[in-house]
């Protein structure tokens, strides 16, 4: 099993990062004294993976910096010097924010995001690994707006066997999330997992929405929701940040999931959010099967990106 | 959106200012700090390089006119060669075919589903042709009951489709069903895919051998960062699209996919998606978006909204009243109703020119739209002689109407304060020049 979830990840990460590794590897490759070129390449390398310009170019100039100083001399010195800046952003945010156990029952896992990341998709694949677990899970079909959204959800939810509680579209997804907390208590079960629908953080009213879902779960289990998931897409270019901002501030995101790593997209903008916001990405979606999660591993995944 | 696009290009033309002279120094000074916006736009970094090189070309072997500063010409230059990346003119999307097809498709979640709903509508509507929709997506679990619930929804005739898994099996039928009954658009909604997908894009090609698609428009996401340039070449690689569809351009997202994948594509951007509702669909205009891209506004788009939701009768008459300075509260409301149909207060402001600079930071704007919100309710609470006579308005008609509207007199005190300014306003306006007014309010 642990073999084949290696097998997936670096697919997934090869797929996405080959272009990018074409062009840090040409700088990595060469033998001999760093050059102001391979710096240059290595910046736009990393803007061209969506890591964001300001980072991007706040790392290189760090680097530019080291070489400045002599701490840095030979070409093939830049690459751990990365690797292990790069690394230390990821795991700086794993440390701010270790996963904690949940002693109130049931768990409350909120999955946010704006219009078209995977939310829905990403609900029943983390259903099916907690049930794999042994919990004992309940989902909330609290995308009330979307047509068919419902719809959508209980086909999942068959996929995984997870029960579903929903209501008519249009319904208050407060209620919704009331509800389904209730029947997780009925039934004892451990986790409730809550489907939200797709809003862009700039719409005001949507975003209270989200507010009042968290109240209604706050007074219904202590702590809760216990965790609140942004869905964010890896093609999505440096509006995730804002994304991850807005969404943070009012529905109090603690984790990240980055869906369709499979594609060619680098999903470079979770180091610029990790940067600004250290916010840490818990989960990586590789494809369409409800089988294709993996936790995120920021080792493998900077070592994919860096790998020439 | 764009905003920060905007202000950038805005503080490089700042520094350009009051120079004399543009010399090679002054261009690469810009086109440096236009560079790092356009990036930080999500602009995708050949793009940016190759459109810099232009820009430079360009400003570098020109001769400095006396008439112009350079910053004027160096923003000229910039905003030419926005609206040529963008595809340069306005195109009218081509509907005529018996049936016309139109292919929607694109990576997961750009919002394929949605838009061909709106779209459809938008031909029934603005074309006065009869669009069928088709769902095709047979691989996103409920996609194909979403369709058909956005088409009863929008009143435009849907196949079910639910019970066929097979996408060119629908095709088959769905053009033998235009044929017979006469449709004349067929709005045919694909799943998403990924464009590495070989397998997937080849059945992509097989539909369009059977559709013939008079238009394959490739649905991206305005969010979307540099792999706008991968995912829209390659869909253009296998497919020959003929147009994009930019969508949740309502969101704050900079936008650089637009002028990416423009650039990469070579065909025009031909719709954008601006919300969830039905209505929430524009024509994409080149000139308008480089325009707003520059911090010079979108007049165009306010005056066309404006018309959309300004009903011509009350227009008139509300002219006829200001006029001879008999402007009520009754049309006070209505002007607040209008204003609210044409969207978002910021959408409106961001619109008008030399607006987003005076638009304070992130929330003040909601603020104000609560205010709109809480003056409309102060009037409807109203009775309507005292919405015609608002000078009748005493101390217990204003606790009557403050209770009834859930404010207060000081709120009430406010709103009559703000309608004597601008019955004031009006008065001054009735007797002006028209062609003055114009000029004042940078339309004419």
């Amino acid at each position: 099993m642990a073999g084949t979830f290696v097998k997936k990840l670096k697919r997934g990460l090869l797929m996405t990062h080959t272009e990018f590794i074409d062009k840090v590897g040409e700088s990595f490759r060469r033998t001999g004294p760093v050059e102001p070129a391979q710096l240059d390449r290595l910046e736009e390398a990393l803007i061209a993976a969506d890591t964001g310009v300001e980072l991007s170019i706040r790392l290189v100039d760090l680097l530019r910096e080291d070489v400045r100083k002599g701490r840095l001399t030979t070409s093939d010195e830049l690459r751990p010097a990365v690797r292990e800046r790069l690394l230390e952003l990821l795991k700086a945010t794993e440390k701010a924010n270790p996963v904690t156990v949940v002693l109130n029952r049931p768990k409350v896992t909120l999955l946010v995001g704006v219009n078209g990341t995977g939310k829905t998709t990403t609900v029943a694949k983390i259903a099916k690994r907690r049930k794999e677990e042994g919990a004992k899970v309940v989902l909330a079909a609290a995308d009330t707006f979307r047509a068919a959204a419902v719809e959508q959800l209980q086909i999942w939810a068959e996929r995984v066997g997870a029960p579903v509680v929903s209501q008519r579209e249009g319904a208050d997804p407060a209620a919704v999330v009331y509800d389904a907390i209730a029947s997780a208590k009925a039934q004892d079960a451990g986790e409730v997992i809550v489907d939200t629908a797709g809003r862009l953080h700039t719409h005001a009213n949507l975003m209270k929405e989200l507010e009042k879902v968290q109240k209604v779960a706050a007074r219904e289990v202590e702590g809760a929701p216990h965790e609140v998931l942004l869905v964010l897409d890896a093609t999505t270019g440096s509006n995730g940040i804002e994304q991850a901002e807005r969404f943070g501030a009012t529905a109090g995101v603690n984790g990240v999931v980055l869906t369709k790593l499979d594609g060619t997209a680098k999903g470079g903008v979770i180091l610029a959010i990790a940067d600004t916001l250290g916010l840490p990405v818990r989960w990586v979606g590789v494809g369409e099967g409800a089988d294709d999660l993996l936790p995120f591993d920021p080792e493998d995944f900077i070592d994919a990106l860096l790998e020439a | 959106m764009l905003e920060s696009l905007q202000e950038r290009l805005a503080r490089v033309t700042k520094t350009l200012r009051g120079e004399g002279h543009l010399t090679e120094f002054h261009i690469d000074t810009a086109l440096k700090e236009i560079r790092t916006a356009l990036l930080g736009a999500d602009v995708n970094v050949e793009v940016v390089g190759r459109f810099i090189e232009r820009v430079r070309e360009r400003a570098v072997g020109k001769e400095v006119l006396t008439s112009v500063t350079p910053a004027q010409m160096v923003t000229r230059i910039v905003h030419e060669e926005l609206v040529r990346l963008l595809g340069g003119e306005t195109v009218e999307a081509d509907f005529k075919g018996r049936p016309a097809v139109v292919m929607m498709v694109g990576l997961q979640g750009a919002g394929k589903t949605t838009n061909a709903a709106k779209m459809a509508l938008w031909i029934k509507e603005k074309k006065g042709l009869f669009p069928l929709l088709v769902p095709a997506d047979t691989s996103r679990p409920a996609a194909r009951e979403q369709l058909l619930i956005l088409g009863e929804k929008a009143g435009i005739p849907t196949v079910d489709t639910r019970d066929m898994d097979d996408p060119e099996e629908i095709a088959r039928k769905a053009m033998r069903e235009a044929m017979i009954k006469g449709y004349q658009v067929l709005v045919f909604d694909t799943a998403g895919r990924l464009h590495i997908d070989d397998e997937l894009m080849a059945q992509l090609l097989r539909l369009k051998e059977i559709l013939k698609p008079k238009q394959i428009l490739f649905v991206a996401d305005a969010m979307t960062g540099q792999d706008a340039v991968r995912s829209a070449r390659a869909y253009h690689e296998k497919l020959d699209i003929t147009g994009v569809f930019l969508t949740k351009l309502d969101g704050d997202a900079r936008g650089g996919a637009a002028l990416s994948v423009s650039e990469v594509v070579g065909r025009p951007i031909l719709f954008s998606g601006i919300g969830e509702k039905l209505e929430d669909i524009e024509v994409f205009h080149p000139e308008r978006m480089a325009g707003r891209i520059l911090g010079m506004g979108d007049v165009l788009t306010l005056v066309e909204k404006a018309q959309d939701v300004i009903d011509d009768r009350k227009a008139k008459r509300l002219e006829a009243k200001m006029r001879k300075n008999r402007f009520d509260l009754e049309d006070l409301r209505d002007q607040l109703g209008s204003l609210k149909k044409m969207g978002p207060l910021k959408q409106v402001m961001e619109m008008m020119p030399g607006m987003n600079k005076m638009m304070p930071e992130g929330g003040a704007t909601e603020a104000q739209e609560r205010q709109l919100n809480r003056m409309e309710a102060c009037i409807d609470s109203m009775t309507p002689k005292e919405r015609r006579h608002p000078q009748i308005l005493n101390g217990a008609r204003k606790r009557r109407i403050a209770k009834g509207s859930g404010t207060s007199v000081e709120e009430i005190n406010r709103l009559l304060r703000q309608y004597g300014q601008m019955r004031k306003l009006m008065k001054r306006l009735g007797k002006a020049d028209p062609r003055q007014l114009k000029r004042q309010l940078g339309i004419g």
